[in-house]
């Protein structure tokens, strides 16, 4: 078992291992050597990115619950706001790069086209979590109500990855498995907080 | 259209042109080669590449090469470059099948006999909204039907491609239901535009880029423009293929170029070309309207997609 204490020393080695690859696609884009279709590829990467460490929030969120693990809560807020980061690059890719800041037609777009739609309101869910996560508002807001605001996690881990699974066009199983993890922790939370206190009384 | 001799490449020419290119690469100086190529390519007054304007700058060979559709070999891009090494596209034949006079399978090497290998430089649009410009070397369909000689109820034509899982590694996953199925009307099949190719940039064609023979229609996505041809059947009914099964309402049969009828994916209105940052406005039927639009006059080409 890792105490909280020796956690909190292995902390700062997480974060750089996961804000390096926004620092390596950078130079990637720059250098050149990030393929023939390289804003695609940027995209493709930092949503990926978004998505998988939306996912593994909610998995630290779930098996934090357990004794021997709870000393994952500690990098929880970490993880969130780097989902949060890679989700904004994503965004910011589309704009920017892919349409160049053609918004008329990124409104379109996004209006338009379901998978876009479920990646944009993916975006949006997530940002009352961003503005809600230093400690400061949460001792205001008192830990209930952050709760819920905070339950945007699976709305939003649902949209985003649905919005992948959408975009595959083929060998829908990287997305399916992500679909799958959300739903498998989204009854475990319903069964928890539902069933279990109701079969108690 | 008529053809003059002067626009046609002698097929010596080709090979000795292929040998070139193979030694340029071993010395190094591709780049090199391949501009030479794109110049004598811009000059020649070649109808068929006419479409062609001054912003259409052929794309490289290494991005032609490593940037490809082929879930035979995979579904990422660079799969087909990366996992095709052990498929082996000689010896080469192609089964000519169904509704004609002479069903036969025929050698590769018979059918180059046959035929006088022509340069073609046409764009490539792919239904994911990216597009290329492609020095192809081919022949036209039309010749290949000529020798199979279709009987008169014969409407449409299916193509195959081979089905290999032992060479081609996608194919033991079942990414699509293989082997891998196009096809074309009649007419569509016969326009002058339609080809076979076996090469571009003056080499044969790489097993991730179709090898040793595909079929370009360069008004149609790119899906539509089926690699390693291994049967050629002609049908009376509008046969299946791949796409338009797997997800009718996402890929039509037609599956023309057509920048009004969008995607739900891609929106099919811009395309970024290989090569630049901004996007580019799609032509319709990737602006080859002037030679095709007669076969589809009175069609609605939003239910015909």
């Amino acid at each position: 078992m890792i105490s909280t204490n020796t956690f909190r020393k292995i902390k700062p080695i997480i974060f750089l291992a996961i804000i390096a690859p926004s620092f390596l696609w950078s130079f990637q884009l720059i250098n050149g050597s990030l393929g023939v279709n390289p804003i695609e590829k940027l995209m493709d990467n930092l949503g990926e990115m978004g998505l998988r460490l939306i996912i593994a929030t909610l998995l630290i969120s779930s098996l934090s619950e357990f004794k021997k693990l709870r000393f994952l809560i500690d990098i929880r807020r970490m993880i969130g706001l780097f989902a949060f980061f890679y989700v904004t690059c994503h965004f910011l890719t589309y704009i920017a790069l892919d349409h160049f800041f053609d918004i008329s037609f990124i409104i379109k777009d996004i209006l338009k086209r379901p998978f876009i739609t479920f990646g944009f309101l993916s975006f949006v869910f997530l940002i009352p979590l961003v503005i809600t996560s230093p400690k400061k508002i949460l001792k205001k807001l008192g830990y209930n109500v952050w709760k819920k605001i905070h339950y945007l996690i699976y709305p939003a881990a649902l949209l985003s990855s649905v919005h992948f699974f959408m975009l595959v066009r083929a060998n829908k199983i990287e997305p399916a498995i992500y679909i799958f993890i959300i739903l498998v922790l989204l009854l475990y939370r319903f069964y928890y907080k539902v069933i279990v206190p109701r079969l108690a009384q | 259209m008529k053809i003059l001799p002067s626009e046609i490449t002698p097929y010596k020419n080709y090979i000795n042109r292929r040998k070139f290119i193979k030694s340029s690469i071993a010395a190094g100086v591709f780049i090199g080669a391949s501009t030479t190529l794109k110049a004598s390519h811009l000059a020649e007054d070649n109808p068929f590449n006419s479409q062609l304007d001054e912003s259409d700058t052929l794309n490289t060979f290494e991005d032609i090469t490593t940037y490809n559709n082929f879930y035979e070999f995979g579904m990422g891009k660079t799969d087909p470059s990366e996992n095709s090494s052990n498929f082996n596209p000689k010896p080469w034949s192609i089964s000519l099948e169904g509704l004609i006079n002479y069903p036969q399978v025929l050698d590769l090497e018979k059918i180059l006999n046959k035929v006088t290998i022509e340069d073609r430089v046409y764009r490539l649009r792919c239904v994911e909204a990216w597009s290329m410009v492609i020095p192809w070397q081919g022949f036209p369909l039309a010749e290949i039907i000529k020798i199979a000689d279709p009987l008169s109820s014969a409407k449409y034509i299916q193509f195959v491609t081979v089905f290999r899982p032992e060479e081609m590694p996608g194919q033991k996953r079942r990414l699509l239901p293989w082997p891998y199925v196009e096809g074309l009307r009649m007419d569509e099949a016969m326009h002058p535009l339609t080809i076979l190719s076996t090469g571009l940039y003056g080499h044969d064609l790489l097993n991730q880029s179709g090898a040793p023979i595909r079929l370009v229609v360069p008004w149609k996505y790119g899906f539509k423009s089926i690699k390693s041809v291994t049967t050629i059947k002609f049908v009376d009914k509008q046969p299946d293929a791949t796409w338009s099964m797997l997800a009718p309402s996402e890929y039509g049969f037609y599956s023309n170029v057509n920048n009004n009828v969008d995607h739900p994916r891609w929106s099919q209105g811009t395309e970024r070309r290989i090569g630049e940052f901004k996007r580019r406005k799609t032509l319709m039927f990737n602006g080859y309207e002037e030679e095709v639009s007669y076969m589809y006059e009175g069609m609605d080409l939003k239910k015909y997609y």
